[in-house]
């Protein structure tokens, strides 16, 4: 197909194409899309929509072919940079840009700050948005708490704050109600018409949705099938509906599969499946579901609509037996819901809204594995799984991992989870959300035949009205109370309603479900937004922007803040450590544990080890009767030392024979048994001293006095010694995994897309979210300081202000080094761990703490002398224990500051601006 | 009770591969149980080795200097000499671990069978050196002394003994033996905790743990297939660890049976996986769970006795880490690998980890169901 002439195109791509791994995602298309119009993409699950969006908005990395958005190359790092503010991206998948734990407020007023908005135009902007999406009453909800829809709809405003040239959107609509979707395009229409030179863009899945754009793309297999207005579209393939036209529009052969459904009627008894009396949820003194009452007969199609959140999940999640009911009761086959009855969970099937099979098992690993839970024979394993695959068209995709599938093949996947096993009721939370409508009808074609055929209770809530139309009953939700509940066509009668949309949308109008807010919205003009914000200067536009640096270290800040349990660990668990590993390390070598193995039993053999039995560094044991007592009782590692006489001793010594005693010291712990020799030879010359002055011989012998001054530390008391060492030791560890954790956390769970498609730099986005680590660890490093003098009573001798420097440029490096281990890591796990070989391994041992750093060329040599904990243990000892100055110490801290730098550098050029 | 132990085993492989799907998470592994114990082996230097020294001889005499030369490597660094006026600088700056000040007329003094003194500048925030090296000090310098004063006395009937220090089981005091071997089960319980533990807040917060619950699967049966897999793959890569690296690459001998030594290594392990979804059942998120891992980790690491003995530790010390599982491999570790204890000396130890591990896996099992469909 030849690309279109289109003058001065808001993006053209020419020949691009894309593969992940073996799979094609793009495979060499070429087009131009017009400016100002609203582009719909459609086409089905996984043929590149996400993909072609994604590379539209430099979130991935190009491969091969061309790419101009907004007039410029995308493959030039500067353009993309200059174009991001202009550009607004919703990603696909419920609320994957916010942040669960902020409130609504807080994840608007961030992106707000992230543009670069001031306080007024944020009000302002922020007010009109969530009025307009009905979310206006929930601005201090954390994001976390809100329904899937809701979600949707604060990722739109999130998206929206600004006011972008072009607007990405990637399936917007997915899993809202049909109230607030109607609403959203409304919000879109107005947006567009303040601003008519915005371009849209948007995949949907919504054919009703495609008919009011200006321009559709019809896409599959990763080339383009066709494009043109719908009206273009519709006459091209002589349908009716885009529905129709974009099946019409599919290769011969996937066409061949899809025909229309027809739903037999319902021929059931009276057995009822499902029941359901005043069942009541709250949470705190919120109820999420209000006195529902229902009865579902076996093979009834039940379906279950509402606004977002008005408590669906929550109904379904009683059913299964995964929350207990606060009142009321639910039975399934007449019997009580018991979450621990395993018989039951083995008739039902169930599928979340989220995504919640295994990301890191192929399709078919991840059916057999459900497969086997669900107890199906094992030669039987292979035919159902296989059976699945075809079933759910998901046979292409069996080895492959969900991770990079579409959200609607991992759908298909998560329902055919749901009826490996053939159970007898099926509760679906929104399986067809975000499934290409060929794929929904077959979802469909395979409900109706478990309904019908196998008599398998079903129980779905849906968003989509004409699968609703489908259902034998359903009932209509809101705000935790069940408006009706009846045939959809005696729905429609009563409402006197066209369709079952209008029906629907009627009765949550009556209930008030934020109408009143978006109508308020509309009325309300806003007063045409031109609060230009303040032109940025060079150094913001090339280098560094204060202001997103500074919205990234608030957003951190609050969350940090939000989760007291992690705040009190980070303060004062360093604290707790210093506590038990200050007063546990001890490298003192004291009460030696010994036996005597006496051969001899005179009094001169008694005479000889006397000695040991009185000093304090010896603790004597049970002696020993023979060798095999010896060996055994060392092997078993409770004596340390024995010390044997031989036979005869007492003798041989009065004769001059010299005879030996032997002192077994046990070399497994070798550390103590150096210090054990000492103290055995030392007291062996001690007797010889004393048996030389009894004899009548004397020998010549020493007096000699030994003084030893103990420098910094003249008590020999470890405590002081340790302290000072052990501070910067604990200083490396927790912050280093806390920062680590931030970064590593957004990227599983989806909130790095921000610094993809943002215009926030990576080196805003780090440093900001690492600053609110460095200040905590700083606080708690003062606390530690504090300890050490206070309850430890080790006094700083040296200079306090070097000490305070030098602790806040170390927390800078630790939380440094944390945030260098999460970028090259991917998921949080790995990242727990790469800090803790990082820093857990070399910081005790390599640097210095209890042994000296040698200098041998080694790796231990080489790791223990560039790690940052080396130089601070020199500073942190010389101020404590030493009482040194800057003067003094002014190389390592030069050294500490040094490694900032590198660290910071290397941190930020590893991460990525673009996934890969 | 078939259907049990089949879920057990397919949700266990499935831990498996998800380990061989991360790999970070394998190169990390590899790490730890190769170059990190070879690294563990490398940093504890052979004790006192090349000590600096510096001596201020003000005596200058014959005794004197002999003294100073006894001082040799691979204990000492051959002395410097050094003025008086240098002490305190030299020692601020770290240069010298020890200095020695032989005050004037030492000689005379010695021979006159007075009491003279010798004062020795210790470094004491040198921990490991300080003491251990201020002995061999002494004893170096009565060794060195009496001979000197013998020289000059005619041989005569001894009334005296000897004494022989013989150290068992590691001879030569070779501390790389227990640099390797305290990595070694450092990383054992690194791994087995963060592995059991982190995985199953990711499971959690991914809600693929949930939805396991509305499967006919058991809090009991998926903690079990969590414990097995990894017991499993740690001892898979321990057994490598201590053939390849411990026995082959380092040469340390191995004494005792390595089969009773991987039963107390599963026993351990048991316990350490038992204790990773203890911490899991105990936190929110993985944050709160990485520090609190910290928090466990690092005192097991620094105060299990694997570097330092356990004997000098304050009572309270001693008891809170008879709580930790680690203390006893590093007791049993020790015993059967470098002294060739048998079952019959160590069971004691087991039957510690079997009982720790069975705590924090019923107290884990009471609370699962309940933190993860909160």
């Amino acid at each position: 197909m030849p690309p279109l002439v289109v003058e001065s195109p808001v993006v053209e791509f020419r020949d691009l194409s894309l593969r992940y791994g073996k799979t094609q995602a793009l495979d060499h298309i070429s087009l131009a899309l017009p400016p100002k119009k609203i582009i719909g993409l459609i086409g089905p699950d996984g043929v590149g929509k996400s993909t072609l969006l994604s590379l539209i908005m430099g979130a991935h990395a190009m491969q091969t072919g061309e790419l101009r958005v907004l007039g410029g190359d995308m493959r030039d790092g500067s353009h993309r940079t200059e174009i991001c503010p202009r550009i607004a991206y919703m990603p696909q998948g419920l609320g994957k840009n916010l942040y669960f734990t902020l409130t609504v407020e807080e994840n608007l007023q961030f992106f707000a700050r992230l543009f670069g908005q001031d306080a007024a135009e944020r009000r302002q902007r922020i007010d009109r948005l969530t009025r307009s999406t009905g979310l206006f009453k929930f601005l201090d909800r954390p994001a976390g708490k809100l329904s899937g829809g809701m979600k949707q709809k604060l990722g739109l405003c999130c998206s929206l704050i600004h006011d972008p040239d072009l607007l990405v959107l990637d399936e917007p609509t997915t899993g809202v109600d049909p109230l607030a979707r109607r609403q959203f395009w409304d919000l879109i229409d107005s947006i567009k018409s303040e601003q008519p030179d915005l371009s849209v863009i948007v995949a949907t899945a919504y054919m009703d949705e495609a008919q009011r754009f200006d321009w559709l793309i019809a896409m599959d297999d990763g080339h383009i099938l066709d494009t043109g207005t719908p009206q273009e579209l519709l006459e091209k393939t002589q349908s009716r509906d885009l529905d129709a036209a974009f099946i019409k529009l599919l290769p011969e052969e996937k066409r061949a599969e899809h025909r229309e459904l027809v739903v037999p009627p319902l021929e059931t008894g009276d057995e009822i499946s499902i029941e359901a009396e005043n069942l009541t949820k709250r949470f705190g003194d919120f109820t999420a579901v209000d006195h529902v009452s229902f009865k579902i007969r076996r093979g009834e199609i039940f379906g279950f609509l509402g606004s977002n959140g008005c408590g669906k999940t929550t109904t379904m999640r009683m059913l299964t037996g995964l929350q207990p009911a606060t009142e009321g009761s639910a039975k399934l086959f007449g019997q009580p819901i018991d979450g621990n009855d395993l018989e039951t969970r083995k008739k039902l099937g169930y599928m979340t809204q989220l995504f919640s099979l295994y990301n890191e098992l192929s399709v078919r690993q991840n059916l057999e594995l459900y497969a086997k839970l669900y107890d199906i024979p094992e030669e039987k394993v292979e035919e159902s799984v296989n059976a699945m695959l075809t079933r759910f068209d998901l046979t292409q995709y069996a080895e492959t991992l969900p991770v990079s599938l579409p959200l609607g093949i991992k759908q298909r996947m998560s329902l055919a989870a749901a009826v490996i096993h053939r159970p007898q009721i099926l509760i679906l939370d929104e399986p067809t959300s975000g499934v290409d409508p060929v794929a929904r009808d077959s979802f469909w074609e395979l409900i109706i035949e478990l309904s019908r055929r196998d008599h398998v209770t079903v129980f779905i809530t849906t968003h989509f009205m004409n699968e609703a139309a489908r259902c034998d009953r359903i009932s209509l939700m809101h705000a935790g109370r069940s408006l009706a509940c009846d045939t959809p066509e005696n729905l429609i009668r009563e409402r006197g309603a066209a369709t079952l949309e209008d029906a629907f949308i009627g009765y949550l109008e009556d209930a008030d479900s934020g109408a009143a807010d978006a109508a308020q919205a509309a009325s309300v003009q806003p007063e045409k937004t031109s609060v230009a914000a303040a032109p940025k200067n060079w150094f913001q536009r090339h280098v560094f922007d204060f202001g997103r640096f500074y919205a990234c270290f608030w957003r951190e800040l609050l969350e940090l803040r939000r989760d007291r349990i992690r705040t009190t660990l980070a303060l004062f668990g360093a604290m707790i450590l210093m506590i038990v590993v200050g007063y546990g390390i001890n490298m003192d070598v004291e009460k030696i544990d010994f036996a005597v193995l006496d051969n001899d039993q005179s009094l001169l053999s008694r005479d000889y080890t006397l000695g040991l039995y009185n000093s304090r560094y010896f603790l004597p044991h049970k002696p020993i009767a023979n060798h095999a007592e010896l060996d055994r009782r060392m092997k078993s590692g409770e004596l340390q030392m024995v010390v044997e006489i031989p036979p005869s001793f007492g003798q041989h010594v009065q004769q001059g024979r010299l005879p030996a005693v032997a002192f077994w010291v046990d070399g497994s712990r070798a550390a103590p048994a150096e210090t054990v020799s000492g103290y055995v030879s030392a007291y062996h010359l001690n007797w010889q001293a004393r048996c030389s002055r009894e004899s009548a011989m004397p020998l010549p012998i020493v007096n000699l006095k030994v003084e030893s001054r103990y420098r910094y530390n003249p008590d020999v008391l470890s405590l002081p010694a340790m302290a000072p060492a052990v501070m910067p030791l604990l200083l490396m560890m927790l912050p280093a995994i806390l920062a680590a954790l931030s970064v590593v956390r957004e990227k599983e769970l989806g909130s790095i897309i921000n610094l993809y498609v943002t215009p926030v730099r990576r080196s805003e986005f780090l440093f900001g979210k690492q600053l609110p680590y460095v200040l905590f660890s700083f606080v708690s490093a003062v606390l530690l300081m504090l300890l050490i003098i206070f309850l430890f009573g080790v006094p700083v001798k040296g200079s306090y202000f070097l000490l305070l420097v030098s602790l806040f440029v170390y927390c800078i490096l630790s939380t440094g080094l944390g945030l260098l281990c999460s970028s090259v890591t991917k998921s949080q796990i790995a990242v727990i761990f790469l800090a803790m070989v990082a820093t857990l391994m070399p910081a005790p041992q390599m640097c210095g703490l209890t042994n000296p750093v040698p200098d041998d060329g080694s790796l231990a040599a080489l790791i223990g002398a560039i790690y940052p904990t080396t130089h601070m243990l020199l500073i942190s000892r010389g101020v404590f224990n030493k009482g040194l100055y800057l003067i003094d110490l002014w190389r390592p801290l030069l050294i500490l500051v040094a490694e900032i730098g590198v660290i910071g550098v290397i941190g930020v050029l590893l991460q990525r601006k673009q996934e890969k | 009770m078939k259907n049990s132990l089949r879920h057990i085993y397919s949700l266990g492989v499935k831990e498996i591969i998800a380990i061989f799907r991360d790999p970070m998470l394998c190169c990390l592994i590899i790490y730890s149980f190769s170059l990190g114990v070879c690294a563990g082996a490398k940093s504890i230097p052979e004790g006192i080795s090349h000590a600096s020294i510096a001596i201020v001889d003000e005596d200058n005499s014959a005794l004197t200097k002999r003294l100073a030369d006894a001082f040799m490597p691979p204990l000492f660094n051959p002395p410097e000499k050094i003025s008086h006026a240098e002490i305190d600088r030299l020692l601020d700056e770290g240069k010298y671990t020890f200095i020695l000040v032989f005050p004037p007329n030492f000689q005379e003094k010695v021979l006159a069978n007075h009491t003279p003194q010798i004062q020795i500048n210790v470094d004491a925030t040198r921990m490991s050196q300080a003491f251990a090296g201020n002995n061999y000090i002494q004893e170096i310098l009565l060794r060195e002394i009496n001979a000197f004063l013998r020289q000059n006395v005619p041989d005569a009937t001894v009334y005296s003994a000897q004494a022989l220090v013989r150290n068992r089981f590691n001879q030569n005091l070779d501390k790389s033996w227990e640099g390797a071997v305290s990595e070694l089960i450092n990383n054992i319980a690194m791994i087995a905790l963060i592995l059991t533990g982190a995985a199953l807040i990711r499971e959690r917060e991914r809600g693929t743990l949930e939805h396991l619950l509305v499967t006919p699967v058991t809090p009991l049966e998926m903690m079990l297939a969590k414990v097995w897999s990894m017991i499993l793959v740690v001892m898979v890569t321990t057994l490598l660890s201590l053939f390849f690296v411990i026995y082959h690459y380092l040469d340390i001998p191995i004494a005792g049976s390595v089969t009773l030594f991987m039963v107390g290594v599963c026993i351990n392990l048991f316990a350490i996986t038992s204790m990773g979804i203890f911490l899991a059942c105990f936190t929110r998120d993985m944050p709160q769970l990485g520090i609190l891992m910290i928090l466990v980790l690092m005192p097991m690491q620094i105060l299990s006795g694997g570097t330092t003995s356990q004997e000098n530790m304050p009572l309270v010390i001693r008891w809170l880490m008879q709580l930790a599982p680690t203390t006893h491999f590093v007791v049993f570790s020790k015993a059967i690998l470098f002294r060739g204890a048998e079952f019959s000396l160590i069971w004691g130890t087991f039957a510690k980890m079997l009982l720790q591990g069975i705590f924090f896996f019923v107290v884990a099992l009471a609370r699962f169901r309940r933190t993860v469909a909160e």
